[in-house]
């Protein structure tokens, strides 16, 4: 064998085995950092404005980084449940330094902070103040005031400021009516059901955005289930003041004429009644963001875990 | 080592001495030095936080810098100064001379960040007054940086081996910044569905993942690096330096040098 031929099969095999060993031990140093995730969340540098200077003027692009980098960090904490987000904010801060104009950053990134632990970081006042922030750097995108009365209505159950902040993007060039229709209809019903239903329904039509369309239909959906679980407790307590006794079962109720066959709920699972008179969901999992007829104590299973 | 890979890798050395390229390091220390006592009048608590992170970073810039533009010149010099004839024509096999340089260059840019770290160390002495327990974390940082010239010196070397010395240095610069941004790739490629998955996972793995061996951050703010990442990162730059290297021994044995 000539000596350059020995001398390929030996860069060959060094190549393969050199690579091979390349990536476990990267592997390795992934865990290894793992464990130390934590000590490295505290070590971004804290001021957008500082990063503003240093970007050389392609800030815009390292606000997309940020901002990618935030709804990477919102989606591992949000996937493992975890009831801290502490470097979420100061990571939209970043982003909507670095680039004021970033819509998305706002819009998505309130949600994110604003929803109650665990689905989101449960800080609405981070949230608002994010968006208002949002609104000085962008005073007449209207969809902002609608995120803005969206927190405040669900939130912080601040009716009068969502009531404003509707009011205020109705004027905005290109408002949709509905808009004014919320403001007006505020005043009135505010925290009743269906007005909740109405601003899910709204949103709904008016995104173009997938991931907000599903979740508007999934909120819509839970509130649908609990709307049929106060009407059947309605049910429930008249059969109690009428006999003096709880309905051991649905059939009671079909037998005294209260309803007319077993009650089911969106996911096709017929609710349960206990034994204390209230009504359960089989599967809450199936629904999410439902707040009544889960059952004491229930937890979302993690996408790991077996249901 | 064989003689002649000793050889090969003393003269890149001493070639890279009479290019004045140490010279740098003569001034970065001197600069460093005479600046330290500025540092302390920029912020009370601040001054050695600034310190250690613009002296790393330094030795880190300087260091990538010397190995990009003396790694492109490596093997192209040699063919248009003509010497690669006489070097080839001796009994030097063409993975000698391909593993000399690449040693010779990663000699000098030890030394070099060798002179770096006294100067960066006096800087340190002369700002803060004393050394502490914690800055014995300060030499594991510096030695994630040579680590780090072990991949870019590799990865230069590997474009230089086929390419033109302008493209080496913006192939391997680029290489570099996206290596910087490996553990982004990977976390996009956890979150992308289908062949971008698959694409984006095969990047992630491909690239130089430097990012991990940049602690400064940490070791600035006085964390302890793990035995355990010190043995994982050193076992990852020696392996994946040593393919690169392959690639470019495997490449050059192929080169028609005619």
């Amino acid at each position: 064998m000539k000596p350059r031929s020995n001398s390929t099969i030996v860069a060959v095999a060094v190549l393969v085995l050199a690579f091979v060993g390349a990536l476990l031990s990267l592997s390795q140093v992934d865990q290894v950092k793992g464990k130390q995730a934590t000590l490295e969340e505290v070590l971004y540098i804290p001021s957008g404005k500082t990063l503003k200077k240093l970007s050389l003027g392609y800030n815009s692009l390292l606000a997309d980084i940020y901002w990618t980098r935030a709804v990477q960090y919102f989606g591992h904490k949000h996937q493992e449940e975890e009831l801290h987000y502490e470097l979420l904010n100061p990571l939209l801060d970043i982003t909507t330094d670095l680039d004021p104009h970033l819509i998305i950053a706002y819009e998505f990134g309130s949600i994110f902070l604003s929803q109650p632990s665990p689905a989101g970081a449960g800080e609405p006042d981070k949230a608002v103040a994010l968006v208002e922030k949002g609104i000085r750097a962008n005073p007449d995108y209207w969809r902002l005031y609608f995120t803005l009365g969206y927190i405040h209505y669900f939130d912080r159950k601040d009716y009068k400021a969502a009531r404003e902040a509707f009011q205020t993007g109705s004027e905005k060039p290109g408002a949709y009516f509905w808009m004014k229709v919320m403001a007006a209809e505020m005043a009135q019903h505010a925290g009743e059901t269906s007005f909740a239903e109405e601003i899910w329904k709204r949103l709904y039509e008016s995104t173009q955005d997938q991931m907000v369309k599903d979740n508007a239909q999934q909120h819509l959906t839970a509130l649908s289930v609990e709307k049929l679980i106060d009407e059947l407790n309605k049910r429930v307590e008249f059969f109690r003041q009428k006999t003096g006794q709880l309905p051991s079962s649905w059939y009671d109720l079909i037998r005294a004429g209260l309803l007319r066959g077993i009650p089911i709920d969106t996911a096709k699972n017929p609710l349960k009644l206990m034994p204390d008179g209230s009504i359960q969901v089989a599967d809450p999992a199936k629904i999410p963001f439902l707040t009544k007829g889960v059952p004491p104590g229930w937890k979302k299973p993690k996408p790991h875990e077996p249901q | 080592m064989n003689s002649r890979l000793a050889a090969i890798t003393l003269n890149t050395f001493r070639e890279a001495v009479r290019d004045r390229v140490l010279y740098n390091l003569i001034i970065f220390a001197l600069l460093l030095v005479a600046s330290a006592p500025l540092f302390g009048e920029i912020s009370i608590g601040l001054e050695k936080l600034i310190l250690v992170n613009v002296g790393l970073s330094a030795i880190s810039i300087f260091g990538i810098i010397i190995a990009i533009f003396i790694g492109i010149g490596l093997v192209s010099k040699e063919i248009e100064k003509r010497t690669l004839y006489t070097i080839l024509s001796r009994p030097v096999r063409r993975w000698e001379f391909v593993t000399g340089k690449y040693l010779g260059l990663l000699l000098t840019l030890v030394v070099n960040t060798a002179f770096m770290t006294i100067g960066f160390f006096a800087a340190l002495l002369i700002a803060t007054r004393t050394f502490t327990r914690d800055d014995a974390g300060l030499l594991v940082a510096i030695y994630f940086i040579i680590l780090q010239f072990f991949i870019v010196t590799a990865i230069t070397l590997l474009f230089s081996s086929f390419s033109s010395p302008v493209f080496s240095a913006i192939f391997a610069f680029a290489l570099f910044v996206i290596g910087t941004f490996a553990e982004d790739l990977r976390n996009f490629a956890n979150l992308a569905e289908g062949l971008t998955k698959w694409l984006a996972i095969a990047a992630a793995w491909l690239v130089p993942n430097v990012s991990s061996l940049n602690v400064i951050a940490q070791v600035a703010h006085a964390e302890h690096i793990s035995g355990k990442l010190v043995l994982f990162n050193t076992l990852y730059a020696l392996l994946y330096s040593t393919a690169a290297i392959a690639v470019a021994v495997l490449i050059f044995e192929r080169r028609n040098l005619k």
